[in-house]
């Protein structure tokens, strides 16, 4: 029983960081309909930044306060982030905007590798050790079940932000704006939205949300490196169909349930199967979901919009 | 285009300069970039100070000629089509011995390359039992294999740390499964069992569920086989979930980024194993860490002892044979018995280093200490 | 051939034929000048033409009927994986060649038509995006089937593979000549493979000029009204993935007899992607394009592995981008810029649409 209990928890704080990228995945694929490949490495560079930033506090003032020196770390991260997000959009993706779609799609893995090359020349190949600043020692345990403190953050953050994001999109004028493009560019463009603004906006503000993502998952594991990001990001991206793309929502629950599958699959796969698969097929799981989704649902668990958009 | 023409034109004169006296090159592959080229450097280090040895003393006295060496170093990037490719870049290059490769699987694509080009390898790093299985007829290694290694970790978790139930963890490349896998055996052949088998890759980072699983069944050590990137953040993990199991891992945990990756999660009842002996307790241990460090302004990673074993070996087979040509010193390299920095080189009828030492180390004090 | 003679800078429009007779003779003497430069470079370009039967199938599948297909390499790793069972000592079965190649070959089509099976209602990213998946899929089976049965020996790959052994001729040897000349095993690989390439070529040629290769430009161009005029667009993707995939089982499949050795390792998305800018870079939905996109790109990291470094030593001392980071900076520069400068590739596709005086040129002759 506690181990199926710590398997929830296990499921709960690594789906929390897959919704939480999801939701950057899942707003630029609702307003553009393009899957930002490079969104994964938007979280390894903000990860790598802040790391940066805490290397050169700790080395300026060492007697800094853990949680100053995370404020600092993350105010610094996320603008890094939110540029390189403006940028790819300003620079590739608004230019490609009418063009067939599969240039786009190539132009977003091709970002996702550049970025990732210019992560290794930047901080090098090897993993890095990630400041745990907030504790990782796990506090009391409940029925033998152990969380840690920056679990508990995880997953309080993530429904903070979600909810946060929530508002922004439905109770503000911005959020409006985005509805209004995510449904037709050219009509919200009639009605006077500067819809080049609103996806500028969108792509900077899931940026943002992927630097925060980078920073809570860096401080978990305690390690960062230049390919950090791509997988978290697959698998995040997963969790957004699964939810209904396009759904702030979906996104959480599927990061959620895709995060419990992964953890509930490795630990009892081996039983469900008689001994045939076990947990060395942990990373199959992502992707027969997404298979299965896309198949049989294609809106997703809370999907509103239609998959079929070629 | 022009330039690079100019630039070989330019090499080929210095090379002809220096064939008044012999030159015999030596090929030396490993991967020089990638996630282990720190690895890569040091084996290819542990070569060139071999070759600089022996050149420094005027050169190795071979058929009554004085035969100074040069070092061809090749990055295989840890790639099995590469390491090919690398290969056959060394036997073109005339090499008359190679020191190499790395990976196992990428030494043993490569193997096949350098049989056909009549070219002995011996490796100071591959450690997977079928690179010497193949019934090639030059191929060594100067590092113990994993039957050895997994023999020895699977012992010393019984025997030593009195283990009865052990949990195994493999990485799934070919060096954690095929050390897991002899791990495995000797656990069960020294009476304990294997509680747990899981599995993760060699680019997870979160291992939460299989160590969730692996606590239920209450192990006294859990094993993993596999590389420091992996075993540091798991073992923060392990404490993460309050398992208080012995923590066991092999050479590719024995390093000291597994104890900058750890973090605070290390502690003394961490222990890993190295093929042969700590660089301290080498028959020419200190004197090689002083060389290396004078030498590259670095510390020794792993693998530079072994390499430069392996270059004396070539480099005393043919001084025995009187041939610098891998043909006449092969039957001479195949019995070879001198004692090296590692201790004592012969290799047995497979090429697999007889009596390969394998050491334990426990952390301690802020680094691996011997046992 | 054609799209390949046009492109020949100059006599490509002046003198095709002159052109045609320059190709076939570059591509005969090339291992030749190769040579002067060691045996290495044979057998890179032994690994260029396996990565060029690679470009021409992702390129039917991508470029021809316009589904992006981001786990191609799967169907290479099915083809190497088959040979492997069937012509070697790990289920100690040793069928002859031309027995394994259409095996090979069968079982990736097979592959292909379980991926497009259940991908037929998707278009663009979520069709990259689930095979992706599968291309992932299958290589973590090929890394741990070897649990609870050991079907593909796991990790550690299988080692000792049969040569290519053409009824009795074993190209793993030196062709003994006379006496004293013989030729390298190198060359009869790359003329055998080379061989293959121009057996490709001339398919696909034909294929694109077929009913099949019409519909899938029909199909590619828009979907909805190829099928409004009565081209049967399930059969038509089911058809590309299967042919697509056949490529990919054949390259494998010789792929595994050359290097002798598979391993999962081989067949990682590192490797779809780097086949996928190969045919982006050439052009899309062009023989050519995948023939020079594939030749470029297999031969570049070799090139920088000879040129970047001494260069880097030579102007800063220092190596500052290694070889393969160099590569991964221009794989990716490839991607990004040719899709905003040049989306249709160094040798855009002809006629983008129906070929038609390509059919008359070729009804004619």
């Amino acid at each position: 029983m506690e181990t199926l209990i710590q398997q929830l928890i296990n499921g709960l704080v690594i789906g929390s960081v897959y919704a939480l990228i999801a939701l950057g995945y899942t707003m630029v694929y609702g307003i553009l309909g393009l899957i930002n490949f490079a969104h994964g490495d938007v979280l390894m560079v903000g990860a790598l930044t802040a790391l940066q930033t805490m290397m050169f506090l700790m080395g300026v003032a060492p007697g800094m306060s853990p949680i100053a020196m995370l404020t600092i770390a993350l105010m610094v991260a996320i603008p890094v982030s939110m540029t390189i997000g403006f940028l790819m959009e300003r620079l590739a993706y608004r230019r490609l905007r009418n063009a067939p779609r599969l240039a786009p799609l190539i132009t977003a893995i091709g970002m996702s590798f550049l970025l990732q090359t210019l992560a290794m020349i930047i901080w090098g190949r090897n993993y890095h050790t990630f400041p745990q600043l907030i504790s990782t020692t796990p506090l009391e345990p409940i029925a033998g079940v152990f969380i840690t403190p920056v679990q508990v953050v995880i997953i309080l953050a993530s429904a903070a932000i979600m909810i946060g994001l929530s508002l922004l999109v439905t109770r503000t004028k911005i959020g409006r704006a985005m509805r209004a493009t995510a449904e037709n560019h050219r009509v919200a463009s009639l009605m006077g939205v500067d819809t080049n603004a609103v996806i500028a906006f969108t792509f900077v503000v899931g940026a943002a949300l992927a630097a925060v993502a980078g920073v809570m998952y860096a401080s978990n594991y305690g390690i960062a490196h230049y390919g950090m990001g791509f997988m978290p990001g697959l698998k995040a991206f997963t969790a957004a169909v699964l939810g209904g793309i396009g759904n702030l929502g979906g996104a959480m629950l599927g990061g959620i349930v895709l995060g419990l599958v992964e953890s509930f699959g490795a630990g009892y796969i081996e039983h469900m199967t008689f001994g045939f698969l076990n947990s060395s097929y942990q990373d199959i799981f992502a992707f027969i979901i997404l298979g299965l989704v896309l198949i049989f649902k294609p809106t997703g668990l809370l999907g509103e919009r239609v998959s079929d958009r070629a | 285009m022009k330039k690079s023409i100019v630039a070989i034109a330019v090499m080929s004169i210095g090379l002809g300069a220096a064939h008044a006296q012999e030159v015999v090159k030596l090929g030396s592959a490993a991967p020089l970039t990638g996630t282990i080229s720190h690895l890569g450097k040091d084996l290819e280090n542990g070569s060139r100070m071999a070759v600089d040895a022996v050149n420094a003393q005027g050169g190795a006295d071979i058929g009554g000629k004085k035969v100074k060496f040069q070092l061809v170093g090749e990055d295989d990037q840890a790639d099995p089509r590469t390491g090919t490719t690398v290969a056959q870049r060394l036997v073109d290059a005339g090499v008359k011995g190679v020191i190499g490769h790395l990976n196992s699987g990428t030494s043993i694509p490569a193997s096949r390359i350098y049989d056909q080009g009549g070219v002995p390898q011996i490796s100071p790093a591959s450690t997977n039992p079928k690179l010497t299985q193949q019934n090639f007829k030059g191929v060594f290694r100067t590092i113990a294999n994993d039957v050895q290694q997994g023999g020895a970790l699977g012992t010393f978790a019984v025997k030593t740390l009195g283990a009865t139930k052990v949990a195994i963890i493999d990485d799934r490349t070919a060096y954690g499964q095929g050390l897991a896998d002899e791990t495995d055996k000797a656990v069960k052949a020294a009476g304990a069992q294997v509680v747990a088998r899981e599995f993760t890759t060699d680019k997870a980072t979160d291992f939460n569920a299989i160590l969730t699983k692996i606590r239920a069944t209450n192990p006294d050590v859990i094993f993993f086989g596999g590389m420091d990137a992996q075993a540091g953040p798991m073992l923060r993990q392990l404490k993460q979930l309050g398992i208080n199991a012995k923590f066991l891992t092999g050479d590719g945990g024995c390093s000291p980024e597994m104890i900058k990756l750890a973090g605070d999660a290390i502690n003394s009842t961490t222990y890993c194993s190295m093929a042969g002996l700590p660089l301290d307790k080498m028959p020419g241990g200190a004197k090689f860490r002083a060389d290396y460090k004078a030498r590259f302004n670095g510390e020794v990673q792993l693998y530079a002892p072994y390499a430069y074993d392996a270059a004396m070996a070539i480099i005393k087979a043919m001084e025995k044979a009187g041939s610098v040509e891998p043909a006449k010193y092969l039957p001479e390299l195949k019995k070879i018995s001198f004692d090296g920095v590692t201790g004592n080189v012969s290799f047995d009828d497979k090429g697999d280093i007889k009596e390969g030492a394998v050491t334990m180390y426990q952390f301690k004090d802020g680094t691996w200490v011997a046992l | 051939m054609n799209e390949l003679v046009s492109a020949v800078p100059y006599l490509g429009k002046r003198n095709p034929m002159a052109a045609r007779w320059l190709i076939i003779i570059i591509a005969l003497v090339a291992p030749i000048i190769a040579w002067q430069f060691g045996k290495s470079w044979v057998r890179i370009l032994d690994f260029a033409l396996l990565y060029m039967m690679l470009a021409l199938g992702l390129n039917l599948v991508v470029g021809f009927a316009g589904l992006l297909d981001l786990g191609y390499i799967a169907f290479y790793a099915v083809g190497a994986y088959t040979f492997a069972f069937l012509a070697s000592p790990h289920f100690d079965i040793h069928m002859p060649f031309w027995l394994v190649l259409p095996l090979g070959a069968a079982f990736a089509a097979l592959a292909g038509i379980m991926l497009g099976f259940p991908v037929l209602r998707l278009r663009g990213d979520y069709l990259a995006i689930v095979t992706l998946g599968f291309g992932e899929i299958i290589r973590i089976f090929m890394l741990n089937l070897n649990y609870p049965i050991n079907i593909t020996n796991g990790p550690q790959g299988i080692n000792m593979i049969d040569p290519i052994n053409l009824f009795g001729w074993d190209l793993s040897r030196n062709l003994q000549v006379t006496e004293t000349f013989s030729i390298n095993s190198l060359f009869l690989y790359y003329y055998f493979f080379l061989l293959c390439v121009a057996g490709s070529i001339l398919f696909i040629q034909r294929l694109q000029i077929s009913r099949v290769g019409r519909a899938w430009a029909a199909m590619r161009d828009d979907e909805l009204a190829a099928k409004a005029i009565g081209i049967n667009t399930r059969n038509m993707k089911l058809l590309a993935f299967s042919l697509g995939a056949t490529f990919g089982g054949v390259a494998g499949a010789l792929f595994g007899a050359f290097q002798g050795f598979v391993s999962p390792e081989s067949f990682s998305l590192m490797e779809s992607i780097a086949v996928l800018t190969m045919v982006v870079f050439g052009g899309m939905g062009n023989i050519a394009g995948a023939i020079v996109g594939a030749f470029v790109l297999a031969l570049l990291p070799e090139i920088l592995r000879d040129v970047a470094v001494p260069l880097q030593q030579t102007l800063f001392g220092t190596v500052i981008l290694d070889p393969e980071v160099l590569r991964m900076l221009l794989l990716s520069l490839a991607m990004i810029l040719m899709m905003l400068l040049r989306p249709s590739g160094m040798i855009p596709a002809r006629a983008r649409y129906a070929h038609r005086e390509n059919m008359k040129q070729e009804g004619a002759q």
